[in-house]
This record gives structure tokens, sequence and C-alpha cells, in this order.
């Protein structure tokens, strides 16, 4: 299992689009994707759940892979955070 | 017997209604009340055996669901172009949602119960955790969550869709999906009036882009609203009439035509930014109080408010309006703006205006007013921080202090907001925790250590109307030297200049509220010095767009550095006159 620590930087948070493009990403991954908001877990692969999640700009989240591919996940996910989901 | 008179008819009682102005335009016509039947759901065990059929009769109700939501999007690319379809996007992906429906078939092959319950009951979980966020873009989701189980269960029962309506009506509902809106437009719709929804919920979107006028957030129109009800909807600003009287209807009427005219003037400069030919952008912004109605049109050509008058909400109350008053208009300008950004002034109060206490001065310009007032009053300031706070959870709120002289007024009031921010906290209240803060710089002192000032807050405002009279010793109210009111005056324009530059220098923007901000005469001159931001009177927001896109800013730059070696109002003037005249014949001046 691999677990990093991520910071949404888009002004209007995770809102639909941008969540859209976390859960198509997520699902190009064998491994199991987990976030995690203050206690509350949702799956990642999930658009539903991303939706309940409510991230604004600058909450704090952490990301949860587990399987074969988790790094290779990881990396990919926590790159799209940092990216801001190409926002401007 | 008595003998049936026309005035022993009953007329239905005039009702008039406010909500969020969603979509400009006036509409006059007959009300359509749409409900939406909730689906009735029943709990049902199923038998082992009866699974895979259950599994298969949800597997169609979700392929039909996906269908119906293809025909509306289809319907909205060609009605609105590829960027408005991302609105049903949300409710396509819950049906896509491998993890969901995953979980909802498991369910019913566990648990042997019928697909509708296990929809409802999987769905309304996340529905439930999203209708009760803070956070006001989520709530606004879960309508589009509780669409999508909606449509499921609609299509498990096999029920058909309303949409298609006898003639022109106004469509009154309690809510209005995105897919309800879409639909309805087949019809001959004049305008859409809900309960509920804000400014960014999806009937507003979308009125706005079917140029549909629409008011949201009317609380109870579909409560008191009959179907075929006469009613009048201003979408410029919130308001709904039902049973208009005749002297209504007239007003309306020729409100709309004046609109018309106003469109006219400012039609294909809505959109376009305030930019000049070379590329230099300003803000453009406009000034409100609440005695005008919001009025949607003229702001919609605008960055956002510039200056909201706080103090207006004191007019005509014998007590000031508590927190809660103060919290829901501002909250509601927020909303209505959002996401442009509305500039908050608190209480200026004193002298001329609104009096709190009749308290007896010489002179009242020079007295107690504006700031002063608040900071030897911090109970009551702090309720007004307090509730402009609370309005800024949409990051669109900004706040500026009236009448400062001293750098010291702005710390003692950056203190104060400082306690507001602690006691919302320790309450659980959310707010922007980054709002961001300028001063109005009016009373010279202020001018003069600007860029002092620049270091405690974002931006500064210059209020012409009041620096002018401080800076050259007139009162614009007396007759005898009201024109020596100059706002040309060399000392005036080298002061703005000043202003500009030290504010420039500390990384703030300056903008002007004054009345000069919207005098095209002076336009050119307040570009060339440097101004980042012109807050105007919304009647002459397309003039003042019309000069700065029409010009470059390095030409603009030539023609103040002219007029700040000039000696005299009149040379200034006669100079912006000529070149206003060659570049902009048709632009009255005065």
């Amino acid at each position: 299992m691999v677990q990093r620590e991520v910071t949404i930087k888009n002004r209007a948070g995770l809102h639909t689009r941008p969540a859209a493009s976390l859960v198509k990403l997520a699902a190009r991954y064998k491994a199991d994707f987990l976030i995690d908001k203050d206690g509350f877990e949702i799956n990642g692969k999930s658009i539903i759940g991303v939706m309940t999640l409510a991230a604004e700009q600058g909450a704090k989240l952490v990301l949860r892979f587990s399987g074969e591919d988790e790094q290779a996940a990881c990396n990919a996910v926590v790159d799209l955070f940092e990216s801001g989901f190409d926002e401007q | 017997m008595k003998a049936m008179t026309s005035e022993s008819v009953q007329k239905e009682k005039e009702i008039i209604l406010k909500g969020i102005p969603a979509s400009p335009g006036i509409a006059i016509g007959p009300v359509f009340l749409f409900q939406k039947q909730a689906p009735v759901v029943e709990e049902r065990s199923i038998l082992n055996e009866d699974v895979d059929r259950e599994v298969a009769r949800l597997e169609q109700a979700v392929a039909r669901s996906h269908r119906e939501l293809g025909k509306i999007l289809e319907f909205a690319q060609k009605k609105l172009g590829d960027d408005k379809v991302k609105i049903f996007e949300a409710q396509l992906m819950i049906l896509e949602d491998s993890v969901l429906f995953g979980a909802i078939y498991s369910r019913i092959r566990k648990e042997l119960k019928n697909a509708e319950y296990v929809v409802q009951d999987e769905i309304g979980k996340y529905h439930r955790l999203m209708a009760a966020s803070k956070d006001e873009y989520t709530r606004e989701r879960a309508h589009d969550v509780e669409d999508a189980r909606n449509r499921m269960l609609r299509n498990l029962q096999e029920q058909k869709l309303i949409s298609r309506l006898e003639g022109s009506s106004v469509i009154v509902s309690s809510y209005l999906t995105a897919a309800d809106a879409m639909i309805l437009s087949r019809n001959e719709v004049l305008a859409y009036a809900t309960d509920i929804g804000g400014i960014t919920s999806h009937t507003a979107l979308l009125s706005r882009a079917l140029k549909i006028p629409a008011v949201v957030g009317l609380r109870n129109v579909s409560h008191v609203a009959h179907d075929a009800d006469r009613v009048i909807l201003d979408g410029y600003s919130g308001t709904v009439i039902l049973n208009p009287s005749e002297e209504n209807v007239k007003r309306y009427e020729t409100k709309r035509d004046r609109y018309h005219e106003f469109e006219a003037r400012l039609a294909g400069l809505r959109e376009l930014p305030a930019e000049t030919l070379d590329g230099r952008r300003v803000e453009l912004s406009v000034n409100v109080e609440f005695e005008q109605e919001l009025e949607f049109i003229k702001i919609q050509g605008s960055d956002g408010i510039g200056l909201y008058r706080s103090e207006y909400l004191l007019v005509g109350k014998e007590v000031f309006p508590s927190e809660e008053e103060q919290y829901q208009q501002y909250r509601l300008l927020a909303e209505t703006m959002y996401p442009k950004r509305v500039i908050i002034r608190t209480f200026d109060i004193g002298g001329d205006k609104v009096m709190l206490d009749p308290v007896k001065e010489n002179n009242p310009f020079l007295g107690w007013r504006g700031i002063r007032v608040m900071l030897d009053k911090p109970e009551l300031f702090i309720e007004q921080l307090r509730a402009i706070l609370r309005a800024s959870t949409r990051k669109n709120v900004a706040m500026m202090f009236p009448m400062i002289s001293s750098i010291k007024e702005v710390r003692r009031a950056k203190k104060l907001l400082e306690e507001a921010k602690r006691q919302l906290r320790k309450e659980n209240v959310s707010f922007d925790s980054r709002i961001k803060i300028g001063v109005m710089v009016e009373v010279p002192s202020a001018a003069v250590t600007a860029e002092d000032l620049a270091e405690e807050v974002s931006f500064l405002s210059i209020g012409t109307n009041d620096l002018i009279q401080y800076l050259l010793a007139v009162d614009r109210g007396n007759d005898i030297v009201s024109d020596l009111y100059q706002e040309f005056h060399p000392a005036v324009i080298r002061f703005l200049r000043r202003i500009i530059e030290r504010g420039k220098q500390k990384d703030v923007w300056v903008g002007m509220c004054g009345e000069m901000a919207g005098d095209p005469l002076a336009t050119l001159l307040l570009l060339g010095l440097g101004l980042d931001e012109f807050s105007v009177v919304p009647n002459v927001l397309p003039e003042i767009k019309k000069i700065i896109r029409s010009v470059k800013y390095a030409d603009a730059r030539k023609i103040a550095n002219k007029a700040l070696t000039m000696q005299t109002e009149d040379e200034v003037k006669d100079y912006l006159k000529a070149v206003m005249k060659k570049k902009f014949p048709d632009i009255p001046i005065d």
C-alpha cells in the first residue's frame, strides 16, 4: 500500500470537471484507490464518491493505493493534483 | 335581490415575491405549474431465482436513462454549444459509475430486495451527505444526484417524461434540474421561476444560455401560484408579481422597452473585457445600493461591484439592522454576483448622510463620520464585519473602510476584523479567511500617505467626490462656490497620479469609485494615469467600456502626461474635449 497527502490547488476545489479527470485517470490502474478527507473515506474510482467529498481549495486529502501498479497509480494521480488539474 | 355590479367581482390578490435574479429579461404571461412527482418506492423482498431478472430490469432502466440523457445532451449541444453540455456531465458520469452500480447489484443479490429500493437507498446515502454539506457547490450537485436517481426510478417504473406544454408560459416550479429546463425549453417558455436554487444552479446557467428570463430562490412561489395565474417576472431585479395590477403591468411593459434600448447600446460589448487596443486590461465595475434594484443587465457588462454602499441598509430604519439582517443582504449580493467580485464598504454614516444619533455638529463634514463612527462603536462594527465575513463563503467578497485618515484607523479596524474572525472560528462558522481588505482614499492625509496604507491593505479605492471637496476646500452643496468643485483641477490630477503611483510601488491595485470614474471626459486621463479599476454608475458602463476598448494605453499615457503639465482646469478640460471630439464624436460631452 502506498499513501500520499495532497492539497487541492484549484480555486473552485474538486468540482465536477477535475473530479471527472481524477476518476477517469484512476480507472486506468488496477490498484484500489481510496481518498480520505478528515477521516471520511471514499472510493476514488467512484464519481459519486468523489462528489460527496466536497473538497474545497486548500483541503488536505490522503490518497491510498493498493495493488500491483500502486506506485504508478500514485505517481500519476499525485501529478494530477499538483498540476491543479490543468486549470488556470 | 342585489344586482351584480363590476365592483362585486372578486379580483385575485396581487402577490409580490423577491428572489435571486438569475437571467435577465422581463416576461409577462400565464403560469404553468411544473410539479414533478417523486417516484414512490416500495421495499419488496425478492426470491433467489428472481435476482437475475431484477438485475436485468435495472440494467434496462439504466440504459433507458442513458439514452434519455443522450437525447437531452444532443438537444443542448444544438441549442447551446459544446461547453454548456458540461452541465449534464455529472448525471451521465453517475450512470457510468461502476463502483456505485457494483455496490447496487451486489446488494440486490445479497439482500434479496427489489431494484427500486436498493437504488433509492444506496444513492440516498450519497445524496444525504451532499445535501447537508456546508459547501454551496456540493449542495447544488446533490440535485444532480437526485435527478439521476429519480430518472432511474422513473425508468424502472416505466413512467413517461412530461415535456409538452400548450402555448407560451412562465414555468413555476419548486426546483428545475438542468434536464427539466432543457426539455421544457422545447416549448414556448417565457421565463422560469423556482423556489430554491442559487445563481450557479443549473436553472440559472441554462436560462442565461437559452436567453430566457429567470428568477430562482423565491422560496414559496410554487405554493402560492396557481396554473394560468397572470404573472410578471423581472429577471433583472428578481421580482415576481402574481396577479399584477394593470398599473404594474404598464410599469413593466415600459421597463421592458427601456431595457431593450439599453441592451442595444451594450450589445456586443457586454461579454468583452475592458481592455485597451494594446492589451492593458482594467476592471470596470459598478457602484450599487439596494435602493436601486440590482439591475442585472447593467451589471452583466461589468467585472463586479466596485462599491456597495452598506449604509443604505440604514435608510428609513429606527434601529441598526441586526447581524442576521445584514448577512442576508450581503449574501444575496454575493450570490447574485458570483463569480464576480463584490466590494462591500463598511457603514459610512454621519455628516450629510444617515445619522446614527441626533448629534449636533457645527461641521459634520469634518466631524464624526465614516470609519470614525464605527471605531467608536466597536460592538456594531464587529456585527457588520461578522455579517460580511459570513457572506464571503463563495470567496467573491472584499471589504473596504471609508474615510480613512490615518494608518492607525486601518490597524484598529483590522484588529476588530481579527476579533470577528476569531469569534466565527470558535462558533465553527465558515468564511473566507483570505478576504481582501481595501480603504477609500478620500481624505487628503490618506492620499499623501498612500504608500503606508498600501502596506496594510490589498487595494485602494479613490473616492473623488469627497477627496476633491477636502482638497480644494469646496462644499459641493454650497451654491455660491459649487462651481469651484473641479475634477480637472491640476491639484486633483497630480494627487491622483501620486496615489496611483504609490499604490503601484507597493503592489496594490488602485481603483476609483467616485463620480469622476464615470465621466467619459475623464476616462482617457484616468486610464493614462494608470488607474486599475473604474467603478461607475451602471448607466454609463457601455460608454466607458467603449472608450477604453478604442484606445491604446500608450496614447492614454501621453494624454495624461500632457494634462499633468497644465496649470488650470480650463486648459485641461479644453484639451480633453478636443481629444474626445476627435476620437469619439458621438459620445456626448458637456
